[in-house]
């Protein structure tokens, strides 16, 4: 019996096929959109020059892996662009024979970036955009979102707090659109799971430097005046995409509470510290090859290239139409280190993901929380649902 | 209290050969083993070995317990009759799982970070060879002629066939979503691969390496995503499988002919690995998040008692006394 397996070992070594061995070549490109220089309170959140890449690279090396054993190769082009010369330099990718493209991108130059590939032969995987619009009414078909939404986020935090019993909450927003955008994230969560918001505060942005010498003193006076004479509440949840000031919250608020949000306490795609579901295992492939903690951007563009590198191997495939109906199809599912299978959902392409809520350190939870329950996933609880959609393709 | 302990000196003095056998559990979190009385279900001692033990087999001849201590990055070998330490054994980063050849050597052990099989002669301690395989390599079989080794590689989705004379890759097959354990029937003529993500096992044919069958998994009220297939053991008369379905704390019995499954029992938390006694009257069961061992019956296929272990108990491995 094992005899004939050798008999086939020998054809697979022929020459023949060997010629066939090279049939499928999967090209992608990674569009790094930036949009001025990152300015962390802390310089511990200064990101890496190959931020995202880096993810991307250790995905690729994932799927050749793979890919040698079943006759296919991945290539991947890194580009680094402006928001306004994304598209041009999308289209050389996509010249030189890109079928995919992963977007780290802004909302805007990801809406724009669809609109001009639209009706071609790419697909579009969103590795970055969190924006809520982008799976509702500026949806767009030929864009598959790796990246979980600003709403994702808020409900993996949402049933936490439900769980913790901290249902009354103080949010403090910033004066950013994405400030913004994430304080109606948390207000719709905080609805959709019967939180109760009994303060609302917005914290400006008035320019100037965010990193100085002596800002601790500065910072040390103002944040407890600014949070003094509030409402009774359980705890502090900071809408600050931006990173203006969620970090100056934690043991410098007037009530010591708890800071959730985008500081202290925050939900995310991906922590360095994770370790559930056999993470250790990438971050220490990704440590290896990058003298560096793997980040979410890292985590969301090494999905998307697993993505396709799983589409690519389960349809033999390479032709993105092909790779796209398959991977919007009930039989497609990728492992993620989230401890069960992550699909997208039909409804406005956006990928099915448990979320991790962490500290500076440890991973404290991770949602879906057990006790919410769904009539097909308990992952359909976190984000828009198919009856809230108002995705239209 | 009296009778059992006269029970089993009876059988002790009476009975050949005995039917007593130890347990070897590994304490994933105590960094203990944990020896088991599979007669009196009693545990007779807990031994301090190297940091993170995980995998654990014993040799075919009895004499060498080994265990892989992840976080040492080798594997260390115990006197089981004893429990003295040994000796080590180079084992590659962060060993998970291995398995011996039928011979007794060489083992085999999956390397997770480097995409490789590293093959060790136990009896030189050096290691013969690397063999570069998927990503993230994790379940080990070995065909029962010894000619096969299979490697289950968790990111790729495949069985990678190591003939074991040549290190070349035979046969890859495509499975499903992270598999995480591999075993054959006795008579050679299937390859189980459970498939943790994509909750499923995988039915292979070895001869060609097609699929035979995919065998699925139910139970009411308990998510389909807790359906997580990992640890497997098959009776020596190939009459029936155990799987192991990890946080769903059940073990599904599968009827190995039909490749149906036959009942689901349910034992301690995130069941993980099993092995039977040497005369297949109990099936073990580590379960990693109630820190138990489960005792199976597997003629009446009735969960029949607990045995408090260390913390996160792994892998189980018996022998005869």
């Amino acid at each position: 019996m094992i005899r004939r397996a050798v008999l086939i070992a020998a054809l697979m070594l022929s020459p023949v096929f060997a010629m066939a061995k090279d049939a499928i070549v999967m090209k992608s490109v990674v569009v790094k959109v930036e949009s001025g220089p990152a300015q962390p309170l802390s310089r511990l959140d200064l990101p890496a020059a190959n931020d995202g890449f880096a993810g991307a690279a250790v995905g690729l090396a994932d799927n050749n892996t793979t890919g040698r054993f079943l006759g296919q190769s991945f290539e991947a082009a890194e580009v680094t662009a402006t928001p306004e010369g994304a598209i041009e330099a999308a289209e050389a990718a996509v010249a030189d024979g890109a079928g995919a493209i992963i977007a780290l991108a802004s909302s805007e130059t990801l809406v724009a970036l669809a609109d001009h590939f639209a009706n071609r032969d790419v697909i579009i995987l969103n590795a970055a955009a969190r924006d809520d619009s982008l799976r509702n009414n500026e949806c767009r078909a030929n864009v598959l979102h790796v990246a979980p939404s600003r709403a994702m986020l808020a409900d993996a935090l949402a049933q936490y707090m439900v769980w913790k019993k901290w249902d009354e909450w103080m949010l403090i927003h910033g004066s950013h659109p994405a400030d913004q955008l994430k304080a109606d994230a948390y207000r719709r969560a905080a609805r959709k799971f019967g939180l109760e918001i009994v303060e609302e505060r917005l914290f400006e942005d008035t320019g100037g430097a965010r990193r100085t010498d002596s800002g601790h003193v500065l910072v040390q006076r103002q944040i407890p005046k600014f949070t003094s004479r509030a409402d009774d509440h359980d705890v502090v949840v900071a809408a600050d995409e931006t990173g203006v000031f969620g970090d100056y919250l934690a043991y410098r608020t007037t009530d010591p509470r708890p800071v959730v949000g985008d500081a202290g306490l925050v939900a995310r795609t991906w922590h360095p510290g994770f370790e559930g579901w056999g993470a250790t295992q990438i971050q220490r492939r990704f440590e290896k090859a990058n003298s560096r903690w793997m980040t979410d951007t890292d985590y969301q563009a090494w999905l998307a290239m697993r993505v396709i590198g799983e589409a690519v191997s389960r349809t033999k495939s390479a032709d993105p139409a092909v790779l796209k109906d398959f991977i919007l199809s009930e039989e497609f599912e990728v492992a993620g280190f989230k401890g069960q299978a992550l699909s997208f959902r039909p409804w406005n392409n956006q990928l099915r993901q448990g979320v991790l809520l962490a500290d500076g350190k440890l991973v404290v939870t991770v949602s879906p929380q057990e006790e919410f329950l769904h009539q097909k996933t308990r992952l359909d609880t976190l984000g828009f649902d198919e009856p809230e959609t108002e995705c239209a393709f | 209290m009296l009778r059992p302990i006269l029970t089993a000196l009876a059988i002790a003095a009476f009975a050949t050969p005995t039917l007593a056998a130890r347990a070897f559990v590994s304490n994933e979190k105590s960094n203990t083993v944990t020896v088991i009385d599979t007669e009196t279900f009693e545990v007779i001692e807990t031994v301090p070995v190297g940091v993170r033990p995980r995998g654990i087999i014993l040799s075919p001849s009895g004499h060498e317990l080994y265990i892989c201590t992840s976080d040492m990055d080798h594997v260390e070998v115990y006197n089981p009759e004893t429990m003295e330490f040994l000796h080590t054994l180079p084992s590659g980063p962060d060993p998970e799982l291995f398995v011996l050849h039928p011979s007794g050597n060489p083992l085999y052990i999956a390397n997770e970070d480097d995409n490789i099989v590293t093959v060790v002669d136990v009896i030189t301690h050096e290691v013969i060879t690397e063999v570069p395989v998927g990503v993230e390599p994790e379940g080990m079989a070995v065909s029962p002629d010894g000619k096969y080794v299979i490697n289950t590689s968790e990111t790729t989705n495949m069985a990678h066939f190591i003939n074991t004379e040549t290190y070349d890759l035979d046969i890859n097959v495509l499975v499903d979503n992270r598999p995480r354990y591999a075993r054959f029937t006795s008579d050679g003529a299937k390859l189980y691969v459970t498939a943790e993500i994509g909750g499923t096992v995988n039915v292979i044919d070895p001869a060609t390496g097609d699929e035979l069958d995919k065998i699925e998994f139910a139970v009411s009220g308990v998510p389909p995503e807790a359906l997580q297939p990992v640890g497997m053991r098959i009776t020596k008369d190939d009459r029936l499988a155990f799987v192991a379905l990890g946080p769903s704390n059940r073990v599904a019995v599968i009827d190995v002919a039909t490749d149906e499954v036959i009942e689901y029992l349910l034992v301690g938390r995130r069941v993980w690995h099993m092995d039977f006694t040497p005369d297949e009257k109990y099936l073990f069961t580590t379960n990693g998040n109630s820190n138990d061992v489960s005792v199976i019956d597997v003629e009446n296929l009735k969960v029949i008692k607990s045995i408090p272990v260390g913390e996160l108990p792994w892998g189980v491995a018996i022998m005869p006394k």
